[in-house]
């Protein structure tokens, strides 16, 4: 028999996160040394007079993008009106061509993304759909939205074409996982008691699973729709059509000013998606 | 009606929950089984419409072994069984009204239930039962918005809708007070009279069970060590199944002393009493 321990004064404390005191100190220590190490050789090799005489340059650069709207320090001049008004077709053009691309590649994402889902899930999909639905969803989260779009372009050639198809195929690999994990943590009950009636397996997904992940489906695809907006503008740098395209050119042709119009109406359409997603998603719970 | 076979489970991780049960259980009869956490109990009724599968012996309903269905032939059989649970299990984002109709998902076409367009029989009978049940204008409510005792007449009235032969019930009180059990507890068996429906009900209130049941089975893991008449129940069965304990307070003494912890506006009900 033990002895009991004296239950007052008896000291606690929280057992620490790793057991091994030699290994915990020695992952602490290891990782504050080789942040300090990183960043010195980074540092080091920076040229600090560089950066100093490069400052004025920069100024300038960054003030080239004020006023924003084209054409704006020089527009006086005369002449220069037209052009600016073209520049301005062009970004309305540019920005059509990008909401095009967003929604039709949520919609269609959405589309093959339900039954991919409904295989990913390991709870309701037997083992070779599942293994199936997630290889897709994992070669199409592995490669970066940039990567898929210079791949599409060098398929299909400049154009929304390509950018659609980009946010398509990144979409699946999005709301498939996102949903089959919701199914996963579905309330069982719920769905044997639709199995117990002898339904169908359709209908079983209709009404036993379907109510249940529903909320969440429609929040993340609207969550989607305003990441497709931005990856919109992202993809068209690599020539994949829409705003982002507009905005290389404008980059291009050093037009500072029409390129930070461009920038001002992406954050603000991206400002008023999130905004207006949030709150219909917030509604929906 | 029901016949099972020497009825056992096996899951994979070698725990034995069934040990080769028989049972009988006539056209219109009540039957509780009762028996400590683990007994094998859920897993009982859910061998018997093979949400969980049996790894042996048979379950015959009406002539028909459900163990040897394929799955549209199981899904027929399903039918016949009406099954009400624990937590309800009601689809609670789906109206009252979807809820109670779902129990017809066997008989009618997909179009139809994705559409929710039931025949008008269905939709008939699902006001009947809901009217039967006491929630008529509830019909266009969430599940989500009922209390527990509306939840499980629900519950029942899904289950009724399949028109079922047998209804298989795990725990239909236990997540319910102890005067909306008792009123649960006499819902389905007065359900059962009118419809001349057998039942297999789970319950672990041993005295709700003599309360209503005329038969009680005990199950003791896995293997039936009581089967026998309510008043059959002494210390000694119950030690038998549940292990030892005091069991003097357990035991139904006299049928008039239970009544009158039930209320007065339920005494008009009380002729449930004849059934057990």
């Amino acid at each position: 028999m033990t002895v009991a321990a004296p239950t007052i004064g008896r000291r606690w404390r929280k057992p620490p996160l790793i057991r091994n005191a030699n290994l915990r100190w020695g992952l602490y220590i290891g990782a504050a040394v080789y942040f300090i190490l990183a960043s010195y050789s980074i540092l080091a090799d920076v040229n600090w007079l560089r950066v100093y005489e490069g400052l004025p340059r920069g100024a300038k650069f960054v003030g080239g993008f004020f006023p924003p709207f084209p054409f704006a320090n020089i527009i006086e001049t005369g002449g220069f009106e037209e052009l600016a008004a073209q520049r301005l077709i062009d970004i309305g053009d540019g920005l059509i061509e990008s909401l095009t691309m967003t929604v039709t590649s949520t919609v269609i994402g959405i589309i093959i993304s339900v039954p991919i889902g409904l295989g990913a899930a390991r709870n309701i999909a037997p083992m070779p759909v599942y293994l199936f639905c997630r290889g897709i969803i994992a070669i199409s989260r592995s490669f970066q939205e940039v990567i898929i779009a210079i791949f599409f372009v060098a398929m299909f050639g400049f154009g929304p074409f390509a950018g659609m198809l980009t946010l398509s195929f990144a979409t699946i690999g999005f709301l498939s996982k996102l949903l089959a994990e919701d199914i996963e943590s579905m309330d069982p009950g719920q769905a044997e008691a639709i199995r117990a009636t002898g339904s169908r397996w359709p209908q079983w997904i209709n009404y036993g699973v379907q109510p249940q992940v529903m909320p969440r489906l429609i929040g993340l695809s609207l969550y989607r729709l305003d990441i497709n907006f931005r990856e919109s503008s992202v993809v068209g740098i690599v020539g994949a059509g829409g705003i982002g395209s507009t905005l290389l050119t404008a980059f291009d042709r050093y037009e500072y000013s029409t390129a930070a119009t461009i920038l001002l109406i992406i954050i603000g359409i991206v400002f008023f998606a999130e905004y207006s997603s949030g709150k219909i998603r917030a509604r929906l719970q | 009606m029901l016949r099972l076979e020497g009825l056992s489970k096996r899951y994979r991780t070698g725990d034995e929950a069934l040990k080769g049960v028989d049972l009988e259980v006539p056209k219109g009869q009540v039957m509780a089984l009762i028996g400590p956490s683990g007994a094998g109990k859920s897993t009982l009724i859910r061998c018997i419409n093979r949400l969980v599968e049996p790894t042996g012996g048979r379950a015959i309903l009406d002539g028909v072994d459900v163990t040897a269905l394929g799955s549209s032939g199981l899904r027929q059989a399903r039918r016949r069984m009406g099954m009400i649970f624990q937590e309800y299990a009601l689809v609670e984002r789906l109206t009252v009204m979807e809820n109670v109709l779902s129990g017809r998902l066997g008989y009618v076409g997909f179009w139809r239930s994705w559409f929710r367009k039931y025949p008008q029989s269905d939709i008939d009978e699902a006001f009947r039962l809901l009217d039967r049940v006491g929630l008529t204008e509830f019909c266009d409510k969430r599940a989500d918005e009922l209390s527990g005792g509306q939840r499980q007449r629900v519950g029942i009235a899904r289950a009724l809708i399949q028109n079922p032969a047998l209804l298989l019930v795990d725990e239909p009180t236990a997540s319910l007070d102890p005067k909306t059990s008792r009123q649960i507890m006499r819902l389905i068996c007065e359900l059962c009279e009118e419809r001349d429906l057998a039942a297999i009900i789970n319950i672990h209130d041993v005295l709700l069970a003599q309360m209503f049941v005329p038969r009680i089975v005990g199950l003791r893991v896995g293997e039936v060590v009581y089967d026998g008449p309510a008043d059959g129940l002494s210390p000694d069965v119950l030690t038998e199944i549940y292990g030892e304990e005091d069991w003097a307070a357990t035991i139904k003494k006299d049928p008039d002393e239970d009544k009158d912890g039930d209320g007065a506006e339920d005494s008009t009900e009380e002729h449930m009493q004849g059934l057990t």
